[in-house]
């Protein structure tokens, strides 16, 4: 038992600074970072940090998060100055003593952590982000819509998308314009444009074919770089320019 | 117009431009930098027909390429109806005016009125 004590001791001995950006909107003008030293094992994750703080040293810290497990996408955040899931994210592999923590930038911020996500779900619902066609499953002697795995793959890792909203927070142009659509919508235009079972294609093109959409992009590639789920919104983007421009069909 | 046949006027007068671009400097190469730049010499390109019909295709093709640049530049920067409206309409105006005093230049020289 005495042994057991003494490896967990050991192993607790490691410990890192975490800044957390302070911000509330209703009485603060700019954020202020607070710092706490918290001990870490080498599986501890961000999200297990700041839930340290939480639990140990500051409760009243706001942070999003749900499944702990990179599938829910709520604890989105920037994670020394990257887009990234704090739940997704390993204090070991930050190679840093130092981890400052703070809101998604082009969100506007509920507070600290915890950022409004209306603009992404608008442009999300914006694109009609679903199977688009006249018959349904539900007409008599219809059966469910047939798909080659050729044509499965035009589209899969499109549908990877989890709507943590990191690749909007990397955009520059979502920084500057206020009425883009952004990386994520796009993306997902993509994913319904190119299911074969698809019949919106027109009507989804339309939507984006505005002068804040799909061409609004400069193609900066942050929003890939970022995605931890590699669905790559600036080639979906590449590829919807190539339906407009007539190289696809 | 629809933003995409917009951005495909965009891109294709970037490509025209580009090649009556290198025409044109080619032609330049004929003669020397500074006897290019002579007066008689400017005057001898507007009168000869074909290149002045081209001298105009370039200053068409740069102007429509250019201010929609300008356009979608002033569209990030800053948003709302009234202001993108002015916004694309000044752009428009400003584009025909440029087009129309190139023109003007070119057709007084070439008519011999210069």
């Amino acid at each position: 038992m005495a042994q057991v004590s003494s490896i967990a001791d050991e192993q607790s001995s490691k410990s890192i600074t975490l800044r957390i950006a302070r911000f509330n909107p209703e009485k603060d003008t700019k954020k202020q970072f607070m710092e706490f030293t918290v001990p870490y094992e080498k599986w501890t994750t961000v999200l297990e940090a700041i839930l340290d703080v939480k639990k140990h040293f500051d409760h009243s810290v706001a942070v999003r998060y749900s499944c702990r497990q990179a599938t829910c996408g709520s604890c989105g955040m920037i994670i020394n100055g990257k887009p990234r899931l704090a739940c997704f994210t390993k204090i070991s592999e930050l190679d840093s003593n130092v981890i400052t923590v703070e809101p998604m930038n082009n969100f506007p911020i509920i507070r600290d952590l915890a950022v409004k996500f209306e603009r992404l779900f608008d442009t999300h619902h914006k694109i009609k982000p679903y199977l688009d066609r006249d018959d349904t499953e539900l007409e008599s002697d219809a059966k469910e819509f047939m798909q080659s795995p050729e044509e499965l793959e035009q589209y899969i890792q499109f549908a990877n998308c989890i709507k943590c909203g990191l690749c909007n927070s990397a955009c520059p142009t979502m920084a500057t314009d206020s009425s883009f659509v952004g990386p994520q919508a796009l993306a997902q235009a993509y994913r319904y444009v190119a299911d074969s079972r698809d019949k919106g294609k027109d009507s989804r093109l339309k939507i984006i074919d505005d002068s804040h959409g799909i061409w609004r992009c400069h193609f900066a590639g942050s929003c890939s770089q970022v995605c931890p789920k590699g669905v790559d919104p600036a080639m979906g983007i590449q590829l919807l320019r190539g339906y407009m421009l007539g190289f696809r069909s | 117009m629809r933003e995409s046949t917009i951005m495909k006027i965009h891109y294709g007068t970037a490509l025209a431009a580009v090649a009556l671009v290198a025409v044109h400097i080619l032609m330049r190469m004929t003669m020397g930098f500074a006897d290019s730049l002579e007066y008689e010499t400017v005057l001898a390109n507007y009168k000869f027909i074909p290149y002045a019909i081209m001298l105009e295709l370039i200053l068409i093709l740069l102007s429509v390429h250019g201010f929609n640049g300008l356009r979608v530049i002033l569209l990030e920067l800053k948003q709302g109806p009234a202001y993108e409206k002015a916004v694309s309409y000044g752009c428009l105006a400003a584009m025909f005016a440029l087009i129309a005093y190139g023109s003007r230049t070119i057709i007084m020289t070439n008519m011999g009125m210069v």
